[in-house]
């Protein structure tokens, strides 16, 4: 009774997989092509089974292994199913793709109890338990679209908007080249770097500081896109003017972090210096700016997300035929929604790489922080 | 052999005042603060919290400003004396910076003087070994006990050659026997280098066992209100402080600190 409460996940499953019996079959009576019976007691059989077998004793990883299979041929038989039934599918279907999952959750639980003994094993449990995760958003997704026949202007299947991906690669990377290589990172770098100097120069004059500091905060409230139009008639329709906007989207959060960081030392580490008769710039470089640190890189995460949305959307004002946000606005009006989502994920893709890679960089200079040393 | 006689001064204050001006009025932090400290002086600093110890370090460093009177350290301004370099200060607390390693932290000051990058390990390297950090120097300071960053600021003020050492509670934080210790190591080196020391403490034995002189002080306004000569040896065993004549400083200074304490009530 013990181990039948303990993995919950199977006994919902075994649930789900009564249920689902009761309610066959899988695709709706009229359905052009609908399941063969031998395909239907096989994904009955795979996901009952596997849901006895994790009320068992097993061994961790064999369990976690059995599970994986299971559950991931079953859900892969019935989204195989699916083709030529689209939006043919019965709440058997969705009971079965439910007690699938339950399984994998079972699996990812069993797997995050593993403690893997080698570094690489570690390492290995750490990437597959959020790529299982990762995997059944997409699984859910498809089975939603497809299964209910959702319409595809709402929200295509991930597996079109992945063969629209994969069969549009040369003009993906033309828009990355122009609007993450030209327009963000041109941006970006000097958007970080204009703040991070003009802050070291407020932060000697004070008269600066008073004045800059609350503009900033002001300019980071306004909706920045909004000069989006006015850059594109300074600089014109290519990359430079959607740089520019990046530049004044970020300028200012390094501007207020890097003044607040520069502030951030306590007074006593700043008194030994001055007992050291230590000169400002001394003074800057081995205590303020280290310091400083853990606001500078707050700013540079912010300022990645930022660049992105920035350089996309000011797109949307005027480019010449390339670009992501140029092709979002465009694609969407013909009703390439597919087309709309690669645009997005591959965003997304570049917006967490790049976020990562600023991440890293903090790790490696702010490991000393109170919030990082952990580890 | 001492060539002038009477020994020169190294910190000299007559009629030291300072007043912090604070939202809720005035604050008497040092009023009348007459103390000459000579050369090779190991000047202990004993009185009740409040009492104006820390303000007057801070003002013998140059990191407060006198409001009242008149303070020459080595016949120089506070401020000439800080530029030339002759304060090592060792704060209340550690104040090491926590992205540097142990030996990171003690060459801090090193790097800032411009001494050579040899002279910097071989300097680390004997400082280390005199607090007993040795085999610590790559760790970084969250990862060692309060104690253990204690001695390392201490290694770090001692790194470089000031002349004067002020040390504001140094070994507040640390257990009896490595006091004990650290308090000898400090006699040892104060012989061996003939700096000047200032040293602030709340402790009676140690301020008797370390000082050739013990400066009482009693707060509301700070001021200095007995200055007791030492006559121990400069040879200083840690047995001595069993010995009568030691009782009878200890004794002497207690009375100090009570008197100062009357005055309060
Ligand atoms: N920056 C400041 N502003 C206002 N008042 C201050 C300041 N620094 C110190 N004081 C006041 O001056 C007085 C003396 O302080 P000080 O730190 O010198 O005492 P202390 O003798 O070192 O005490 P403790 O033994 O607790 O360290 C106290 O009343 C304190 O409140
Ligand atoms: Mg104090």
């Amino acid at each position: 009774m013990k181990r039948v409460l303990h993995s919950w996940q199977g006994t919902a499953a075994l649930v789900l997989c009564l249920a689902a019996l009761a309610s066959l079959p899988l695709m709706a009576v009229d359905a052009p092509s609908p399941f063969g019976t031998g395909t239907v007691v096989l994904v009955l059989l795979m996901v009952a089974g596997a849901a006895l077998v994790s009320f068992t004793k097993l061994s961790q990883p064999l369990l976690a292994t059995i599970l994986f299979v299971a559950a991931h041929l079953a859900v892969w038989l019935l989204l195989a199913g699916i083709a030529g039934n689209e939006g043919q599918a019965t709440l058997a279907f969705f009971l079965l793709v439910a007690a699938s999952w339950l399984l994998a959750w079972r699996c990812v639980s069993v797997l995050s109890g593993i403690r893997p003994k080698s570094q690489a094993g570690d390492t290995f449990l750490r990437l597959l338990i959020p790529a299982i995760f990762g995997a059944w958003i997409l699984i859910l997704w498809e089975a939603a679209t497809r299964g209910a026949g959702i319409p595809f202007i709402i929200l295509p299947p991930p597996s079109s908007i992945g063969a629209r991906l994969a069969s549009s690669v040369p003009i993906l990377w033309a828009d990355v080249q122009q609007t993450i290589f030209k327009a963000v990172l041109f941006g970006y770098v000097v958007g970080c770097a204009s703040g991070f100097v003009v802050a070291i120069i407020a932060d000697r004059i004070a008269f600066l500081r008073r004045g800059l500091l609350p503009i900033g905060n002001m300019v980071s409230a306004l909706p920045i896109i909004g000069v989006a139009p006015i850059m594109v008639m300074w600089f014109g329709f290519d990359w430079q003017s959607k740089a520019a906007v990046v530049i004044i989207m970020t300028f200012f959060p390094m501007l207020v972090n890097t003044v607040a960081g520069l502030a951030a030392s306590g007074a006593m580490e700043r008194d030994l210096m001055r007992s050291y008769a230590s000169d400002y710039w001394q003074t800057l470089i081995k205590l303020r700016l280290p310091a400083a640190m853990p606001f500078i890189f707050n700013a540079l995460k912010i300022n990645s997300t930022l660049a992105l949305i920035g350089a996309i959307v000011a797109e949307f004002f005027g480019t010449p035929i390339v670009g992501m946000g140029f092709r979002i606005s465009t694609e969407i009006g013909r009703m390439n929604v597919d087309m709309v989502w690669a645009e997005i994920a591959v965003a997304a893709l570049i917006g967490s790489v790049f976020y990562g890679v600023v991440a890293l960089g903090e790790r490696a200079t702010t490991f000393w922080h109170p919030s990082n040393r952990g580890g | 052999m001492p060539m002038n006689n009477p020994p020169s001064s190294v910190v000299s204050a007559s009629k030291l005042g300072l007043t912090f001006e604070t939202s809720d009025g005035p604050v008497h932090a040092l009023s009348n603060v007459d103390l000459t400290v000579n050369k090779g002086d190991f000047v202990s600093f004993i009185g009740p919290s409040g009492c104006g110890k820390t303000t007057f370090l801070r003002v013998i460093a140059d990191l407060e400003k006198a409001t009242a009177g008149e303070i020459t350290v080595n016949g120089m301004t506070p401020e000439e004396a800080r530029k030339s370099r002759s304060y090592g200060y060792v704060f209340q607390a550690p104040a090491l910076y926590p992205w540097r390693t142990i030996e990171k932290n003690i060459a801090l000051p090193l790097e800032i003087m411009g001494y050579s990058a040899a002279d910097r390990k071989a300097r680390i390297e004997r400082t280390l070994d005199l607090v007993n950090l040795s085999g610590f120097g790559k760790k970084y300071p969250w990862q060692l006990s309060g104690g253990m960053q204690q001695r390392a600021s201490i290694a770090r003020a001692l790194a470089f050659d000031a002349d004067l050492l002020l040390m504001d509670e140094p070994f507040g934080a640390l257990d009896e026997i490595v006091r004990d210790h650290l308090n000898e190591q400090l006699l040892k080196l104060w012989a061996r280098t003939e700096k000047t020391i200032c040293f602030v403490t709340h402790s009676i034995p140690e301020a008797v066992y370390l000082s050739t002189r013990i400066v009482v002080m009693s707060p509301r306004p700070g001021r200095v209100t007995d200055v007791i000569e030492s006559t121990l040896p400069k040879e200083r065993p840690l047995e001595i402080r069993e010995t009568p004549e030691f009782l009878e400083i200890a004794h002497r200074v207690r009375e100090g600190l009570r008197a100062g304490h009357s005055y309060e009530e």
